[in-house]
């Protein structure tokens, strides 16, 4: 039996009064890849805001129901959450390097915890952008601005740059929607090296991709989860009409 | 040719014609006060009016020192004052304030930009230079006085220049800051203000330039006496006060110094943009 990491349970999200996700229920397991997909607006990027809480951000936002994490409930009383984000880290659609050097990107989460020991933090990016499949790219020019790099090194730096903070969780939005095949395939690679120590949880509007690398896969359409499972029966013989009509380009 | 691409032509034409003309005033004035200015600085020799501390127009003694001190004094009080004010109150209206209270706030910002000068001085000569005398002592016609009234005055362009360049970090960066677990004072110190550093620079050097052109305001709280503050309670004299005091009764060669005033005046801002656009240059490429 496979442990559970994340258990979400009636959970549901509005912005305002107009809901954008209602009563999902799912679960995630440790050290698989649970791909996400759906059409646009579906909810899905909204989920993983809730799942680190990003939609705190947001002003308006207002959520029901539960989300375990670990066995603690991310939204109750006494949540760090900063922590909490540091434990689910997040990788953005768009490549955000912040505007800063390729070190000082990846170092940037680490530093805000107050290590400043140089030969920690050398490691340290040396072996986040390891297993980001950068390192041999960038390895001469460290020190030189991050927004130099081309989009799909970007997104790998970003991929690094969570992988610094060591979390638990990575959480990734679409992570190859502006990118090209070769760097697509390059980020796939990494996620299924990394799938032996984190949890991954992709959304992605490419149905292929999850079909590529997801262990499971779960689809969302108009805020609800419609039906989650192991990947390839969701392909093969999903058990919802409409997951069906998806996956064959009927709409979305 | 078709009548379109005539057409654009002509359009350029005219726009240049137009620009040329903004230019050409601004080089026709530089050229007038150069003109007027330097042959006395010529004939008495740059040192003694770059370094002479008497200014004595009657008995032929031009030395603009204490003017100089005067106005670099001012300007630099006056960002000290201004320049963290505007700041702070920038980052609050962007990142910390509700957003409502910005959209009334920032458009009372700018309108004390609307308020001139004179009222400024008038304010500053009625409470603050009282104020300066009782509590500190002098005159209270001083330094300080200038530089907080200056420092005040500078306020809507530092904090609305400073708002439009937090404003144009992209949300993402926050974000993306945010998604690591930095708090907001974190995200903001490492990485809004470096990424809003340039627009925020040339706010101060507008700032400044402001600041160190009132003439205004400053002749009425600064005290004038022309030599150099040997406190920053001690009445001063700017440049541009200098020319603004003196220029109703000058003739002859006094007037010509008083050009030449002006000149030392264009020089010094001169210098003081292109230190502060090299800086700029370079924290943005870094």
């Amino acid at each position: 039996m496979k442990q559970r990491g994340i258990l979400v349970r009636d959970f549901s999200h509005y912005y305002g009064q107009t809901r954008s996700l209602n009563k999902i229920n799912l679960d995630v397991y440790r050290n698989e890849i649970l791909g996400i997909i759906g059409p646009a607006r579906s909810g899905k990027s909204t989920f993983l805001a809730c799942l680190n809480r990003l939609n705190d951000l947001i002003p308006g936002s207002r959520v029901e129901g539960k989300i375990l994490v670990d066995d603690r409930d991310i939204y109750g009383p006494e949540v760090d959450v900063v922590a909490l984000r540091r434990k689910l880290g997040m990788v953005f659609a768009t490549p955000v390097p912040l505007p800063l050097t390729i070190y000082e990107n990846i170092v940037f989460g680490v530093r805000l915890l107050g290590n400043n020991n140089r030969r920690e933090l050398d490691l340290l990016v040396e072996d986040s952008l390891q297993k980001a499949g950068l390192w041999n790219e960038v390895k001469d020019r460290l020190h030189s601005s991050a927004l130099k790099l081309s989009g799909g090194q970007q997104q790998r730096l970003c991929i690094a740059r969570v992988l610094a903070l060591k979390p638990q969780y990575i959480m990734l939005d679409e992570p190859t929607s502006g990118l090209d095949p070769i760097s697509t395939m390059k980020i796939e690679d990494s996620l299924r090296s990394l799938k032996k120590d984190f949890t991954i949880i992709l959304v992605t509007n490419n149905t292929k991709q999850a079909a590529r690398v997801a262990d499971r896969t779960a689809f969302f359409l108009m805020g609800e989860l419609v039906e989650i499972d192991e990947t390839p029966v969701v392909f093969t013989r999903p058990s919802d009409r409409r997951t069906e009509a998806y996956l064959e380009g009927k709409f979305g | 040719m078709t009548k379109l691409e005539r057409n654009d032509r002509l359009v350029r034409l005219s726009l240049l014609m137009i620009a040329l003309s903004a230019i050409s005033v601004l080089a026709i004035i530089t050229v007038f006060i150069f003109e007027q200015g330097t042959p006395i600085m010529f004939r008495y020799g740059f040192r003694s009016f770059l370094l002479g501390q008497d200014w004595y127009p009657s008995e032929k003694s031009f030395g603009l020192l204490p003017m100089i001190v005067g106005s670099l004094m001012v300007t630099f009080g006056a960002l000290l004052i201004g320049v963290p004010l505007g700041l702070a109150s920038a980052i609050f209206l962007t990142e910390f304030s509700h957003r409502r209270l910005a959209r009334i706030l920032k458009p009372v910002i700018e309108l004390l930009a609307g308020i001139p000068s004179v009222v400024y001085g008038f304010i500053g000569l009625m409470f603050l230079v009282p104020f300066i005398r009782d509590k500190f002592g002098g005159p209270g016609l001083s330094v300080l006085a200038a530089s907080v009234i200056l420092g005040i005055m500078i306020l809507p362009t530092v904090i609305s220049i400073a708002i439009d360049s937090i404003r144009a970090v992209p949300d993402s960066y926050r974000e993306g800051s945010i998604a690591l677990g930095a708090t907001r004072w974190q995200t903001v110190r490492m990485v809004v203000l470096p990424a809003a550093r340039s627009g925020i620079i040339a706010g101060i050097i507008l700032g400044m330039g402001r600041a160190i052109g009132e003439t205004m305001a400053v002749i009425m709280v600064a005290g004038n006496a022309a030599d150099i503050p040997g406190s920053i309670l001690a009445p001063v004299r700017t440049l541009t006060s200098n020319i603004a005091l003196e220029m109703a009764y000058a003739s002859g060669e006094h007037r010509e110094a008083l050009f030449a005033t002006g000149v030392i005046l264009f020089i010094i801002i001169m210098i003081l943009n292109t230190i502060a656009n090299l800086t700029s240059a370079r924290q943005r490429k870094k």
